[in-house]
């Protein structure tokens, strides 16, 4: 004869323990440690870039960076001279909190600002992985619709901004309305604030580097 | 396909369980699943067939309990069902509402046998 037995443990707890700790780490270190995610290809290593050089002098940053085979994107990073560490992910989808525990070993937190993480290209399987950040940024460039609030509800709801991305290019994608993108995120009961920005032409970029200075106030306060 | 990895940390902490209870197998697991949990209860299924061969779940049935999207207006107060990728108020439309369930992923119970 079976005994049933109550558990009600969530699935992921175990990562979720690790998360809480990574987070103590970047909390011990005052840095804020931001979460980037978005389809393969919406710009976040771009953006990466075009913030080092923006903030240079002002916040010391690092990066980790998830990627399922290349290290083309650290080595991107480190060429702007801002450590950048590579978690090669293999067949994985995503970042989960012990990766970025392991990463931790080799990335010194000491008189860093911000840490930035670079997950995995996917709208689905990194959203579910608490990592320890702090704020999740969810990139979406003009070239892959409006709609993309509404079919991937569960990391736009997890968004803390919402970065529309490469709109140096909307003169071309005449069916992207930012405003459709917007009302799709407030669809989902997310308030969180939705910058425009391209990182090669550089409108755009001061708010969300404001959004940024104002997430490490945060942390320090 | 995450639900690879959280088919892995499911049967990790079942395993626990049956252990601290000193079990001897598990006949079932029953879980609750939100649709805003991000895990498609398929590929979970599917990942679970793969992981329970030579654990202490071998033969536990797998019952997924699917939840509701439910959310609660901060306007208004009303409580409805909600689709996951439409979280307004059902009376008054506004966006500013709660979620009050449908992101669940849990181990509800498990069922074991002793001796
Ligand atoms: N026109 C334009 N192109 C951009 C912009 N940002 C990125 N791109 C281009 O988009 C492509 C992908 O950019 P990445 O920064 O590598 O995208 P990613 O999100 O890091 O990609 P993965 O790491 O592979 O997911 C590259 O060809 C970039 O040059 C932008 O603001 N405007
Ligand atoms: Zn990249
Ligand atoms: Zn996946
Ligand atoms: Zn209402």
């Amino acid at each position: 004869m079976a005994v049933p037995v109550k558990v009600m443990h969530g699935l992921l707890a175990e990562n979720d323990r690790i998360a809480r700790h990574n987070r103590e780490h970047f909390d011990r270190h005052g840095v804020v440690a931001i979460n980037l995610m978005s389809s393969p290809g919406a710009g976040k290593t771009a953006l990466l870039e075009a913030s080092i050089e923006a903030l240079r002098g002002e916040l010391d940053v690092a990066v980790i960076v998830g990627d399922l085979e290349t290290d083309n994107d650290a080595r991107r990073i480190r060429a702007r001279g801002v450590p950048a560490l590579q978690i090669t992910t293999g067949a994985a989808c995503h970042l989960d909190a012990a990766m970025i525990h392991d990463a931790l070993h080799h990335t010194p937190l000491e008189g860093l600002d911000i840490l930035f993480i670079e997950n995995v290209g996917n709208l689905v399987c990194p959203a579910s992985f608490d990592l320890g950040q702090h704020r999740n940024a969810v990139l979406l460039s003009v070239t892959e619709g409006d709609d993309k609030p509404a079919k991937y509800p569960v990391m736009f709801r997890a968004a803390d901004a919402m970065l529309v991305t490469k709109t140096d290019l909307l003169p071309c994608m005449e069916d992207f309305s930012e405003q459709r993108a917007s009302a799709a995120l407030r669809q989902l009961g997310n308030a969180a604030p939705v910058l425009p920005l391209s990182a090669r032409r550089g409108g755009g970029m001061d708010a969300w580097l404001d959004w940024l200075r104002a997430a490490k106030r945060e942390r320090r306060a | 396909m995450h639900e690879l990895a959280i088919g892995r940390a499911l049967l990790d902490q079942v395993v626990v369980v049956a252990a601290q209870r000193r079990a001897r197998a598990v006949t079932g697991i029953t879980l609750q699943i939100g649709p805003l949990s991000g895990i498609e209860p398929a590929l979970l299924r599917a990942a679970y067939e793969q992981l329970r061969i030579d654990t202490v779940a071998e033969h536990a049935r797998l019952v997924i309990t699917s939840m509701p999207v439910r959310i609660r207006c901060d306007a208004c107060g009303t409580e409805s069902n909600a689709a996951a990728n439409r979280l307004v108020c059902a009376r008054c439309g506004s966006a500013h509402t709660i979620l009050l369930g449908g992101d669940e992923m849990l181990i509800e119970s498990v069922d074991l046998i002793f001796g």
